[in-house]
């Protein structure tokens, strides 16, 4: 299926996990904060929120800034 | 809190009153040297999307966190709302519960929009959140800012990477007269005697970023605002003499020859 992931298409497993998704990105040990269609996904809820065809995805961490 | 020999916010305390950004250094080791010479014990950082198509160095590998205590901003927010989301975002991610509120009214000068500034402080104030809001050198602002549960109040000294100092510094005086939170100068200081400036009008902190990372050299930069922030605040509680027209002679009239 495919979703939105920070702005580009992108095909994922259909019914993935935020945690698995992390995990397929490499992403599982980054301090990262995700939207899943402009809601906040809190940490506990990484692998009961299953994302849907569609879904726009957002992952964001912390860069240079000032 | 104001006074003492501390810079206390949000039930915590530094020794150094300078506030570096992490932003725009030429490479991630030159910002660490710059960091570790300014004696900074607080850093501002951003939150970004995720680079997906390549792996990146990590900022955080360059920040040691028992070291410095991490400042989130809302850099590009133009609302309100925005803003909201980025500092909650920046919680999320583990950063902290402190946020540098800017929320931008105009692109080209960076300045505030005040109305959506303080409708986002009240927000993220009930929210749990430390606000330290990015303003202008307007006076009344600064007290709503206050009043609305702002942890410390940061009026601009200049547009944001301009360098061109403390434009209104009988403004910042007035705000520093009435403020009960600490007065941060946050933007527009371009080099030591503007962050000495700052201090010396009394201000409990400086917070810069351009000032050092755009200097030829940062890490000689960032020793310099050290010390500037310092000698101003030493100068400040020293008590200046006062300005006067003409000259007062040092060496005295009496035991001259007649």
């Amino acid at each position: 299926m495919e979703i939105r992931l920070n702005g580009k298409p992108r095909e994922v497993t259909e019914g993935i996990s935020i945690r698995r998704l992390l995990e397929e990105l490499e992403l599982h040990s980054m301090r990262v904060a995700v939207q899943v269609n402009m809601d906040i996904v809190k940490r506990d809820r990484y692998e009961e929120v299953l994302l849907q065809p569609g879904d726009t995805v957002e992952i964001l961490t912390m860069m240079a800034g000032g | 809190m104001r006074g003492g020999n501390t810079l206390k916010f949000g039930g915590r305390e530094f020794r150094s009153r300078l506030i570096v950004g992490t932003g725009k250094y030429p490479d991630y080791p030159t910002m660490q040297k710059a960091l570790e010479a300014s004696g900074t014990e607080i850093v501002t950082v951003a939150v970004r999307r995720v680079n997906l198509d390549r792996k990146q160095e990590s900022l955080l590998d360059y920040i040691d966190l028992k070291k410095y205590t991490l400042l989130p901003n809302t850099a590009g927010c133009y609302t309100a709302e925005e803003a909201c989301t980025y500092a909650r975002l920046a919680r999320e991610v583990g950063m902290s519960d402190m946020v540098k509120l800017e929320v931008i009214g105009n692109q080209q000068t960076l300045f505030p929009d005040n109305e959506e500034l303080l409708k986002a402080t009240k927000i993220l104030v009930k929210d749990g959140f430390t606000v330290l809001p990015y303003t202008n050198d307007d006076p009344v602002m600064a007290k709503k800012l206050e009043d609305a549960g702002a942890a410390v109040v940061m009026p601009l000294g200049a547009p944001i990477g301009s360098g061109l100092g403390i434009r209104n510094p009988h403004n910042i005086l007035i705000i520093l007269q009435a403020a009960q939170v600490p007065v941060i100068v946050d933007a527009g200081v371009g080099t030591a005697s503007d962050a000495a400036i700052a201090m010396e009008l009394g201000c409990d902190g400086v917070l810069m970023n351009t000032g050092i990372a755009g200097a030829k050299d940062p890490v000689k930069m960032a020793e310099a605002m050290r010390k500037a922030v310092d000698a101003g605040r030493l100068a400040y509680l020293a008590g200046r003499i006062p300005k006067k027209m003409y000259a007062t002679a040092s060496t005295t009239m009496e035991g001259m020859i007649e």
